[in-house]
């Protein structure tokens, strides 16, 4: 059996993971690892310009390919950078695993240059971490971290590695672990059949159901399964905003998402449910508003494989643990033996309902002769991209109306940071699934703040040839801030303009790419069909659009599901 | 309600402050803690007081769970069970108090570990309202100093905690 050194047991074991890419940023704890990927063409390393950058990168490729991202970093500072990357990831059960270089075991708690306790650091927001102790532990301790992070509800994993485990002059039998098994850790792999034969029943016997589907669906690949089920019963099925795609938005049965700025027939048509089906959904305060005025006809099912989830913020009279897939598999099969037939004529009865509600709002907006407005710009770049592009996003407003006016019929192709609102999350994010992806389109709708908080990537872009489309909704204003300081601070705009921004088409320019500006209503269709034909360059489009619009609907400050802001004048 | 959690667990160092550290993260309260490695070495057991709502209750016993180093756990204070709490006291003794302060050590079932002039050591075990009964016999004025241990628990019967 072949001898290796800690760090090249490290690559050894990234390779037979899988690892196609793995992205960091080198410093003094991680050299020896950095020098051991330097001997050898299989793990490729794309060097970032800060730590931050390189965890969202990871994430954005996790969520488009459904697979663990890799991040390397070095101690201290380096490892500290990735927090709020690996925040992220855990907010939104993301499956990373970060590497993180550490002093030399002798000098750990001796405050030693560079020295974090990461472990300590990392401890609330990661699903595990772990710390190597001897060199010969690397193999399995990689193929652990990659265990844990992608299996039952997924999550970042953090991999400490003290400088000495890696040292070149020690030398190790390499043998990579085909399994593990974990005596404290067995995820669920089916839900419990008695609970699953009762929500059947009640999806068969209800009058006024909805489906509410979450991110969950989209990371357990159950995109099928749901739509599959929500065909045979004819349901009408919303989605929360980390689960776009996992029903296609052009389906009838579609309502559209849920929660503080979902569509109005989402909103209502779940204060009235008689029947809620939560599945990989988490009851979030930003779907539920008030928890005490939440659906107040309605039983609830709730399917998760996560029972932390389960019963937390909403009581479930139906919990269900399991894999999405799993259960919504049975479910389909008891509905196709299933003597029962839904309830057709209470279904057209809520559907005539549904479809008044679609009727009077349907995520209309008021058009402007002066304004480009920000709707405007995602349904046309709906139009231009056929509806097929990966569309990742910043926080605020953009990511509002991307989320409402992009109509995704796929799941992994919605990619933002629902969980923790990261601004400075898209970029790298897009950057990450163009790696991975280079023959789709792959763009980030994003603000004049949050494409500051990363902008350094235009860099990383130029080194390795990244020709994502950046949209930049300029609005002069930090707009989601703003919006709440129009509504609830009488128009205080206390720190939520941009004064000073850059001249993108410069800034862009300087780092090799090419900037279009749009301030014209008349240019928009054109000039975005002319950044999309730039296939192999990167295009930041500054698109001025009016700065004071407002996301509607907007669901009112500790109301039920169905209190609703529709516009600046109209509260229903 | 108060409840008496019991939890196995890896032994491995960091194992226990993922413990606490879910306890503040979530908001949790801890009444007492007590952790130690059992017979098995690769086991510790760790006991935790807590009050909550069935509610939180049920959310701490999951959120434990789901820790990765977290092999099983049980709710004691569903069932029948039996709880121990250790307690050093040491009592301030002169004169006619040396006598009194012996007849109630005796009554609680105490016992007098070391001695001086002025100064009772007391043994004392039990469940936590026992321990507190007899603070409160001897009164709070000749209480000089208090080590309590936190509580260990085990189910009565033939219910056993294992792997």
């Amino acid at each position: 059996m072949e001898l290796l050194s800690g760090a090249d047991m490290l690559i050894r074991a990234l390779e037979d993971e899988g690892v196609e890419y793995i992205y960091g940023y080198p410093g003094g704890a991680a050299l020896h690892i950095y020098d051991a990927l330097f001997r050898q063409d299989r793990v490729k390393h794309i060097l970032v310009r800060h730590e931050q950058a390189a965890a969202h990168m990871a994430d954005g490729y996790a969520r488009a390919a459904g697979k663990p991202g890799t991040v390397l970093v070095t101690s201290g500072p380096g490892a500290t950078n990735t927090i709020t990357g690996i925040a992220t990831a855990s907010m939104d059960s993301i499956p990373m695993v970060v590497l993180c270089g550490q002093v030399a075991s002798h000098l750990i708690g001796e405050d030693a240059f560079q020295e974090t306790d990461m472990i300590g650091v990392s401890r609330p927001l990661v699903k595990h971490n772990m710390t190597v102790r001897h060199p010969s532990e690397i193999p399995e301790i990689i193929r652990k971290a990659y265990f844990i992070a992608s299996t039952g509800r997924p999550g970042p994993v953090v991999v400490d590695i003290p400088k000495d485990m890696t040292s070149p002059n020690e030398r190790y039998e390499y043998h990579y672990p085909k399994k593990v098994s974990l005596r404290s850790y067995n995820p669920a792999i089916r839900g419990h059949a008695g609970q699953i034969r009762k929500a059947v029943e009640m999806m068969l016997a209800a009058k006024r159901p909805i489906i509410y589907a979450g991110g969950g669906v989209v990371l357990g690949k159950a995109s099928k399964e749901l739509t599959d089920l929500a065909h045979r019963l004819g349901h009408p099925v919303t989605n929360t905003i980390m689960g776009l795609g996992s029903f296609p938005a052009t389906d009838k049965q579609s309502l559209g998402w849920l929660g503080m700025h979902g569509s109005y027939e989402s909103n209502m048509a779940m204060h009235h449910s008689d029947l809620v089906v939560a599945i990989g959904a988490r009851f979030d305060d930003r779907v539920t508003n008030a928890t005490d005025k939440f659906c107040p006809g309605a039983r609830i099912v709730h399917v998760d494989i996560d029972p932390t989830s389960i019963s937390k913020t909403v009581e479930a009279d139906v919990p269900i643990v399991g894999p999405v897939d799993a259960v919504l598999k049975e479910m389909i099969a008891l509905v196709k033996e299933s003597k029962e037939k839904p309830d057709q004529e209470a279904l057209d009865a809520w559907w005539k309902q549904i479809d008044e509600w679609r009727a009077f709002h349907g995520l209309r907006y008021e058009k402007s002769d002066k304004y480009i407005k920000p709707q405007e710009v995602i349904e046309a770049l709906y139009e231009v991209t056929n509806g097929e592009a990966y569309v990742t996003s910043d926080v605020g407003q953009h990511q509002m109306f991307a989320a409402q006016y992009y109509k995704f019929d796929r799941p992994n192709r919605w990619i933002n940071s629902g969980g923790l609102g990261t601004m400075g999350f898209g970029f790298p994010a897009a950057m990450g699934v163009k790696l991975n992806y280079p023959e789709d389109e792959v763009l980030c709708v994003t603000g004049e703040g949050s494409i500051q908080m990363n902008i350094q990537e235009l860099s990383t872009c130029s080194q390795y040839n990244l020709p994502v489309k950046i949209v930049n909704l300029n609005n002069q204003a930090l707009g989601m801030v703003k919006q709440w300081q129009d509504m609830n601070y009488e128009s205080r705009h206390s720190h939520s303009y941009m004064d000073s921004l850059p001249d993108f088409m410069a800034l862009v320019e300087a780092y090799g790419h090419v900037g279009i500006r749009i301030d014209r209503k008349e240019d928009l269709v054109p000039k975005l069909k002319e950044a999309f034909a730039m296939k192999d360059r990167l295009v930041f489009l500054d698109i001025y659009v009016d700065p004071y619009e407002h996301v509607y609907p907007m669901q009112v400050a500790r109301g039920s599901m169905k209190d609703m802001w529709l516009s600046k004048t109209e509260r229903v | 309600m108060r409840r008496i959690i019991s939890v196995m667990m890896e032994n491995e160092p960091g194992a226990l402050s993922r413990v606490v550290g879910l306890f503040s993260q979530r908001n949790y309260n801890i009444e007492t803690l007590t952790v130690a490695p059992t017979e098995d070495e690769t086991l510790s057991r760790l006991t935790v007081t807590t009050t909550g709502s069935d509610k939180v209750i049920e959310q701490i016993t999951k959120q434990l769970n789901k820790l990765i180093e977290v092999v099983k756990l049980v709710d004691l204070t569903e069932g029948s069970h039996i709880e121990r709490e250790l307690m050093l006291i040491k009592l301030k003794a002169v004169g006619s108090q040396r006598a009194e302060i012996k007849r109630t050590v005796d009554i609680f079932r105490g016992q007098i570990v070391d001695v001086t002039n002025t100064v009772y050591t007391v043994q004392l075990t039990g469940d936590s309202d026992k321990l507190d009964a007899f603070i409160n016999s001897v009164g709070t004025a000749g209480v000089l100093e208090v080590v309590r241990s936190g509580v260990s628990g085990i189910a009565r019967g033939e219910k056993v905690l294992s792997i």
